[in-house]
């Protein structure tokens, strides 16, 4: 599959600074439409970081952000997130005490209208609106395969079903771009394999394009069109999983790492 | 057999009570309370130790001033059990509802006069609009000030959140209790208060300071009316973001909703439930006094919706009850009957805040969800119970 040359997301020269250190230097990264990338590299290396930068949690000390033909460097995370960029969190980040299609429903926040007024008096309009909420969050939930939780609390759910509503909460938001951030932590081999066609579904029938980051590298070699490797801060190579795969640098990056570990034994 | 209805029975109990029977019940006990007051202490055939103890126990002056606690805590409940926010100045917005009532009920300006639908002789001077409509104009002007304070601090983290409402809550106050002279303008009449303000037209009848029962019913429907509010609201959009961000601010966020709109608009519902208890508290007490809006009533309100049970109306109607009457009444009357039996002279009511605190303390060590949790909270703070009563149902289902 060959990828599409139109961009929805180009973010050029980022550079993120926390005091000494510098997370993200100078990283340039596109993502082409309804296309399925990925960013990987070492712990540290700064990938969470850039996801912050894209959903307006950070804001760049150098470079901006595209968002199709609109610049999102300094919109606020909520007015971002609205606008069609939505995200899941590395370490999940649900709202626990609230059902499955109560965090659903918090992700169309923006898209209700509803106000004080018509939600004390509870008019024609604001019920048909929740009404259709309230479906479309179910729908989404029988999507990802949990809609018989849909009135579970979120914190009584199992962790694979927590990684998938965290997926459909992103999804309520109708964004067109899905930044999944090391969504198969703490799967298994099998549940691994099953994300993969999961992630090419959602593709499909959701329409949007997906960053992922991502340790697995079986997940990432089958899933991603693109690859792109940070190491400390830097982007170090970008390509097809084949051509990462063979990238010396790379190889260099990872086994430097394991070799180091290994002398810290 | 036995133990298995045993624990039946358990289960049964711990079904949250659905808010169509809370709202029963209420009601009924409003019902009961109101025949109390308005018939049975006037009938000459009530037996007079029924009469003494139930003038006592619970006079219906006590009753009415509890209610407008209720009322406020339930504003409070918005911002604190709602929205997760932390605010210590809510007096400030009782004082304001209250002197929304001084000057609009009053001859207090004399220099001016406007009746608005008003039911005391047109040749009065000063501002005398409806009661019902002060509800409305304390209400907007305390919405007014929860925005103008709550722009630019809710943007602070929740500590100093909370900072800044205890001075709002300091300076608000001080400015009516320093208001006699303006440049020249008497806006509150200093330490001497507001005094006499129109009855509460009815359309039947003109309620005065000593319609107790009458009172009884009007300040009943207003704890009602925001108990309705309060649930519509949580039950929409709104209470969800409210809920969404006390969770779990930044994924909140990252989801599309606006904070500093969301938390505003928790602080001013709150407001205006802190108008209305003060427009009430105003005509209860047929005035409106500066010295009486001090920092204790805030952390008072705070602990009744800390007792209660943070989140949920029934819970913040019960602690504010039960603390105000424990405060007004409870305590005097216990010391009155401990004196005279024991023929000693403790001074029981010193000893309020000690006994608050005490509750707090206690509260938030054995039961921090409060006598009636919400039925969310209750799955957190007894995380051994609730891990064996809902696997099972897990595993049934599959
Ligand atoms: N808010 C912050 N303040 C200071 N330093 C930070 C902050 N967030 C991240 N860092 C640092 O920036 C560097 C990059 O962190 P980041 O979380 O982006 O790495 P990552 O590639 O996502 O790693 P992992 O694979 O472990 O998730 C790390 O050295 C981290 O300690
Ligand atoms: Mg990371």
């Amino acid at each position: 599959m060959t990828l599409s040359n139109e961009l929805v997301l180009d973010a050029t020269n980022i550079s993120v600074q926390f005091g000494g250190l510098l997370a993200v230097n100078d990283v340039s990264f596109n993502i082409p439409k309804k296309s399925v990338v990925s960013l990987i590299g070492p712990n540290g290396a700064g990938k969470t970081t850039f996801f912050n930068v894209l959903t307006g949690l950070y804001k760049p000390s150098e470079g901006k952000v595209m968002f199709g033909d609109r610049e999102i460097t300094d919109l606020p995370p909520h007015k971002i997130a609205s606008i069609g960029l939505a995200r899941t969190f590395q370490n999940i980040r649900l709202f626990g005490l609230m059902t499955a299609e109560e965090n659903l429903m918090v992700a169309m926040h923006s898209h209700l209208k509803s106000g004080i007024a018509s939600t004390i008096l509870r008019t024609p309009r604001q019920r048909k609106e929740e009404k259709e909420a309230l479906d479309t969050a179910r729908e989404i939930l029988d999507f990802v395969g949990i809609g018989k939780w849909a009135s579970e609390y979120a914190r009584n759910l199992s962790y694979g079903d927590q990684r998938r509503l965290e997926v459909a909460r992103a999804l309520a938001l109708k964004p067109e771009i899905l930044l999944l951030d090391e969504p198969t932590a703490g799967m298994n081999p099998q549940e691994s394999g099953v994300f993969v066609d999961f992630v090419h579904r959602v593709r499909d029938a959701r329409d949007v394009a997906i960053l992922l980051i991502e340790h697995d590298m079986s997940v990432v070699m089958s899933v991603s069109e693109r690859i792109t490797v940070l190491d400390r801060g830097e982007k170090i190579a970008e390509g097809s999983p084949e051509e990462i795969r063979s990238n010396q640098r790379v190889i260099e990056a990872y086994l430097g790492k394991a070799a180091s570990e290994g002398r810290g034994k | 057999m036995a133990t298995r209805a045993a624990r039946k029975a358990k289960k049964a109990a711990k079904q949250p009570v659905s808010h169509r029977t809370w709202a029963l019940g209420y009601l009924a006990v409003a019902a009961v309370m109101f025949a109390v007051y308005q018939y049975a202490l006037p009938w000459e055939g009530l037996p007079l130790p029924i009469y003494d103890f139930l003038q006592l126990w619970l006079p219906p002056s006590s009753v009415n001033e509890a209610l407008v606690y209720v009322i406020c805590a339930l504003g409070l409940n918005i911002v604190v059990g709602y929205a997760g926010l932390l605010d210590l100045g809510y007096v400030a917005f009782w004082a304001i509802g209250g002197y929304s009532a001084g000057w609009f009920m009053s001859n207090f300006f004399e220099q001016w006069k406007f009746h608005g639908l008003s039911s005391v002789a047109t040749t009065e001077p000063g501002l005398h609009i409806n009661f019902w409509l002060v509800l409305v104009i304390g209400g907007a002007v305390c919405a007014f000030f929860g925005v103008v304070i709550g722009a630019p601090t809710l943007r602070l983290k929740s500590d100093y959140l909370a900072l800044v409402t205890l001075g709002f809550g300091e300076i608000i106050p001080q400015i009516f209790f320093n208001g006699e002279n303006i440049n020249g303008f008497n806006l509150s009449n200093g330490t001497k208060g507001i005094t006499r303000l129109d009855p509460i037209p009815t359309g039947v009848k003109d309620l005065g300071p000593f319609d107790f029962g009458s009172k009884f019913v009007v300040f009943v429907l207003l704890a009602a009316i925001m108990v309705f509010i309060s649930l519509q609201l949580r039950r929409g959009r709104l209470g969800r973001a409210w809920l969404a961000i006390r969770e779990d601010e930044l994924a909140a966020s990252m989801m599309g909703v606006p904070l500093m709109r969301t938390k505003l608009a928790s602080y001013a519902v709150g407001a205006v439930a802190g108008g209305i208890g003060g427009v009430a508290f105003a005509t209860h007490v047929d005035g409106v006094y500066a010295e009486r809006f001090n920092f204790s009533i805030s952390i008072f309100l705070l602990a009744m919706v800390v007792l209660g049970g943070m989140g949920n109306v029934w819970g913040v109607i019960l602690g504010a009850f039960i603390l105000a009457w424990v405060n007004s009444t409870g305590l005097p009357a216990l010391g009155d009957t401990f004196n005279s039996q024991f023929g000693t002279e403790v001074d029981f009511p010193s000893f309020t805040f000690l006994l608050f605190g005490l509750v707090l303390i206690l509260m938030i060590l054995f039961k921090r969800e409060g006598l009636i949790p919400e039925s969310r909270l209750r799955l957190v703070l007894h995380e051994g119970d609730a891990d064996e009563e809902l696997k099972p149902a897990h595993e049934e289902e599959k």
